[in-house]
């Protein structure tokens, strides 16, 4: 008995200590007073007024059009990638898979830099073609991740079979293979979206002057001193990337029945 | 090696084996007429092909023929499955051509060949019911509706699934799969159809209703099979023609009969059902002598005291009282097998595999008898390349 209700309150407090913070952070987001010392009763002032703020709603369109493109152009080079690698000798595959899975362990800091300096030294002018390209490097590893475990459980012969009935190597791919790892592209897709939305290390050491996404833009406007439209800001990214979370681990399921 | 190798690259499947010559035309029960009528449609000329460095093929020569029911037959291994691959083009030779009626089509991709496989794991697009599956390769080559429908109707009787239209591959049993994989092949009306063990993943019972299925339907469609199998039952069931193959080389061709009772080599012999295989020196045309002991035998040609390998089939060895026998042993072994005895005869240092249905109990005395048409003399392998070849399996 005693042990039962000891085992509820120990999980009870690891929640709080995990979610409080951002429970406490989408509360205010509701407070009417501007100080974070007194409750002023519910508002969703700061809601609307954020959707008032030009800047910020240039950071959010910004924000989402690299998270699309991105995971969109790193899908493509994943999956195609992901096929190659399937037809490789167990022995190369093992080195290209842990050659892939290295940037993932990386700090992101790290891989922030060496990228701003790769561009620097290349010539190439920081902004947004720069992010583009950043969250693309970052995002295929985490697209093969999804596809590959999809590519290893398909027949083989479905594909030959294809080519064999008279398929063109691309109709048997589209028709016959693709169908099979949609789940896992599909997934990998979210993940790559999930990563590059609440990126801000490697966005931020690649960004230039006058491009923002939502993180950095929070970042610059914390520094000259909170505001409670960040809270909603926060409130908002971190819904929409619980949602993807969600999305992420539901799609393969579905797909399967 | 070299010396089998070349005999076989001469010799032409139109020809019974030359030491059949010398042999009692009797015992040649069947010759299929297919070998004399129909034209060759696929020839397979001096095809070598290695993976990473180890030869699977060596210098491979096969003619094929029209409506034939030929099989591959060999170990793991031995290349059966590569031949057919280049056969289907997903594998191309190192070296060498792949002739389909008169046309060089080496070099052309599997979706331009006028051939269809039958994959060992069926293969069938898991998201598309059946109906889809089986007008795959219609739709890809534009014909109408009507004529797709018809087909698939026609192709599902065919394999006795009629009815499956709507069904998903998943909701089938393994033999119905394999034999939706089957009516995908043939719809598209290709001139041979390669089948990779197709029956590898059934079991037993069903694997030998298929065998039945498979015969009557090359007989309906009238088209060219070429079957691959290790399994050398299925073999000898459904085959007109048996090519035996080990480690990339064909050791040799001909009727399920001739493969049976006339194997070339020890391989053969002990590849395709159970045989007593015993050293022999033939000492002379028609005189053999066996463990020391001379038997009567029909073959001729060899020369005269020449170290021959002998088979001798376990059911054409006769046990008789000990009197009679010409030589005299001892059962060691009985077992019981439903059609048959099973005895193992220990007779001049040599165990005697048996199949009777008459029975000697263990540690009778018996005489053991071979009609001289029983005995097969083969060649000794010719080098220890070959022999390695032979008994590693």
């Amino acid at each position: 008995m005693i042990r039962t209700v000891a085992r509820k309150i120990y999980i009870i407090l690891i929640f709080i200590f995990l979610y409080a913070p951002i429970a406490t952070l989408m509360i205010l987001s509701f407070n009417a007073s501007r100080t974070r010392a007194k409750w002023g009763g519910v508002t969703l002032h700061w809601y609307i007024s954020l959707f008032d703020n030009r800047e910020i709603l240039q950071a959010l369109w910004n924000t989402l059009f690299i998270a699309f493109i991105s995971s969109f152009i790193a899908v493509v080079i994943g999956t195609v990638a992901c096929i190659a690698i399937n037809y490789m000798g167990k022995h190369k595959r093992a080195i290209v898979m842990g050659i892939t899975n290295i940037p993932m362990l990386n700090a992101d800091i790290v891989t922030g830099i060496s990228l701003m300096l790769l561009f620097i030294s290349l010539g190439i002018k920081l902004g947004m073609g720069t992010i583009l390209l950043a969250h693309i490097t970052f995002n295929i590893p985490y697209v093969i991740l999804c596809v590959m475990p999809r590519m290893k459980q398909l027949n083989p012969s479905t594909f030959e079979a294809a080519l064999d009935l008279g398929a063109s190597p691309a109709y048997a791919f589209f028709k016959v293979v693709f169908p099979d790892i949609l789940p896992g592209v599909l997934s990998g897709f979210l993940m790559a979206f999930t990563m590059s939305l609440d990126d801000f290390i490697i966005t931020h050491f690649t960004k230039g002057a006058g491009v923002d996404t939502l993180s950095t833009k929070i970042y610059t406007e914390v520094k000259k001193g909170i505001k409670p439209e960040m809270y909603a800001l926060s409130t908002i990214i971190f819904v929409t990337v619980l949602l993807l979370l969600f999305l992420i681990n539901k799609a393969p399921k579905e797909k399967l029945d | 090696m070299r010396c089998a190798k070349a005999k076989m690259t001469t010799r032409r499947l139109l020809f019974l084996p030359q030491k059949a010559a010398g042999i009692d035309l009797r015992k040649i029960t069947y010759i299929p007429e297919v070998f004399e009528m129909n034209k060759e449609l696929i020839n397979l000329v001096d095809i070598s092909k290695s993976f990473d460095g180890e030869m699977v093929l060596d210098e491979l020569n096969l003619n094929i023929h029209e409506n034939e029911f030929l099989t591959l037959l060999g170990p793991s291994g031995c290349g059966k499955t590569t031949t057919l691959r280049i056969l289907g083009g997903f594998v191309s030779p190192d070296k060498g051509r792949v002739v389909f009626d008169g046309k060089d089509i080496t070099n052309l991709p599997p979706n331009k060949r006028q051939l269809n496989t039958v994959f060992q794991k069926y293969a069938l697009f898991s998201h598309m019911n059946i109906a889809e599956n089986i007008a795959f390769g219609l739709k890809i080559k534009n014909k109408p509706k009507s004529y797709i429908d018809d087909k698939i109707k026609y192709a599902l009787k065919l394999v006795n699934l009629e009815g499956f239209e709507k069904r998903m591959p998943d909701s089938l049993s393994g033999g119905q799969q394999q034999r939706i994989a089957i009516a995908r092949a043939i719809v598209n009306e290709p001139k041979v159809l390669l089948l990779d063990e197709p029956l590898g993943a059934l079991d037993l019972k069903l694997r030998q209703d298929m065998q039945y299925e498979l015969i009557r339907l090359k007989n309906e469609l009238g088209i060219t099979f070429i079957y691959v199998t290790h399994d050398q039952e299925e073999a000898l069931t459904m085959s007109d023609t048996i090519v035996v193959m080990n480690q990339g080389y064909i050791q040799q061709i001909g009727t399920p009969e001739t493969i049976y009772n006339e194997p070339e080599n020890a391989f053969v012999a002990d590849f395709i059902g159970d045989s007593n295989i015993i050293d022999a020196v033939m000492l002379e045309d028609k005189l053999v002598s066996i463990l020391g002991t001379k038997f009567r035998c029909v073959d001729t040609g060899f020369g005269r005291n020449k170290p021959v390998d002998v088979v001798i089939r376990p059911e054409d060895v006769e046990l008789v009282a000990p009197e009679t026998g010409i030589i005299q042993g001892t059962v060691t072994h009985l077992i019981f097998k439903g059609v048959h005895y099973e005895m193992e005869v220990t007779a001049n240092g040599f165990e005697w595999l048996v199949h009777s249905t008459g029975m000697f109990p263990v540690g009778a005395e018996v005489g053991i008898k071979v009609d001289p048409f029983n005995i097969q003399i083969m060649n000794k392998p010719a080098s220890e390349d070959e022999e390695a070849a032979a008994i590693e399996e």
